[in-house]
């Protein structure tokens, strides 16, 4: 019995050295990965379009990110690979949307709806001051104090 | 009455931009290629290793790189659009085998059936990363001078091909 237990939690041993050993990053230049992980977090996987290229583990992405490996170990700049991507897929591939003329609403759209909030608040908060400002006539003033006292005549 | 007019309008403004946005197909990303030459290229044939292809050799004809391969479920859709295509020879189609084996895409097209001129081996999808392809199948239509002029992402369908793709290539043929 003990035998047999011990054969099991060998054997269980031995399948979680098989995949670590898998699972091990076979990273020979940290370096270089650093650099490749921080452009796959800028670029999007096309594929599974709201992930980026370092979440993602789609072929294409996979593809994608070794590319930008090659490219970079090439001695290629950062730039040189995102214009590479960006002239074959588009500025869709970047994370983050550039800012040009079909973008400018993307990007002022939000402080567009703030400021028109902010207007409408401005213009509501001067109207009710000046309501609130405006003075009573005699005869109104008058039929307010009638109405106070309990005075039913302002009612007749 | 009037102090429901803004609400209202702003209301039906949002229903506009939802009503457009949930129609648009996120997966149909404009491509950059169009007007711009098809990127070089030079791999085997799928059915001569000893050959080669390369997008120069169909200059001055007006012509489709298709992208399939044998794993592709789409593909198998547009297939039958893509016979019909080649029975009628309107327009040459050159495959582009994306990241497959050879054995199993030559499999396939004795199955199915192989309406291509000829098919480019792209085993490593690097051709294809160089392309811009991300799903396949894709479709480009490329002119005499090489200039890519549409980009089609997915299965062909019988309209689009009547109604985009012949049209273009006529046009494209007559100039």
């Amino acid at each position: 019995m003990v035998r047999k237990f011990l054969a099991v939690i060998l054997l269980a041993a031995g399948v979680g050295l098989a995949g670590a050993g898998e699972a091990l990053p076979s990273v020979a230049d940290p370096g270089l990965e650093a650099r490749v992980q921080a452009l796959a977090e800028v670029l999007r996987c096309l594929v599974c379009q709201n992930q980026n290229l370092a979440d993602s583990h789609a072929d294409l992405a996979i593809d994608l990110k070794n590319q930008v490996r090659d490219m970079l170990r090439q001695g290629q700049s950062e730039k040189e690979v995102i214009d590479y991507l960006v002239q074959r897929y588009g500025d869709f591939v970047l994370y983050r949307p550039p800012v040009k003329s079909s973008t400018w609403l993307l990007w002022g759209g939000p402080f567009l709806l703030l400021g028109s909030g902010l207007a409408v608040l401005l213009v509501n908060l001067r109207r009710r001051r000046q309501q609130a400002g405006a003075a009573l006539s005699e005869t109104e003033r008058l039929a307010v104090e009638r109405l106070l006292n309990g005075d039913d005549e302002g009612k007749k | 009455m009037r102090r429901f007019l803004l609400p209202l309008v702003l209301f039906l403004v949002l229903v506009g931009f939802l009503a457009v946005g949930l129609r648009l197909n996120p997966r149909q990303v404009p491509s950059p290629f169009i007007g711009q030459p098809a990127p070089a290229f030079q791999l085997q044939q799928l059915a001569a290793a000893e050959q080669t292809f390369s997008p120069e050799n169909m200059r001055g004809r007006v012509w489709l790189l298709n992208v399939w391969a044998s794993w592709c479920v789409s593909c198998r859709q547009e297939h039958p659009v893509l016979m019909d295509l080649a029975r009628h020879a309107v327009v040459p189609v050159v495959g582009l085998d994306y990241k497959d084996g050879r054995e199993p895409a030559k499999a396939w097209l004795s199955e199915h059936g192989d309406p291509y001129a000829l098919s480019a081996w792209d085993s490593d999808g690097k051709v294809g990363i160089d392309y811009g392809v991300y799903g396949v199948p894709e479709t480009f239509v490329i002119d005499k001078s090489g200039i890519v002029r549409m980009k089609h992402i997915g299965p062909l369908t019988p309209a689009v091909l009547s109604e985009k793709i012949i049209p273009l290539v006529k046009e494209l043929n007559g100039a």
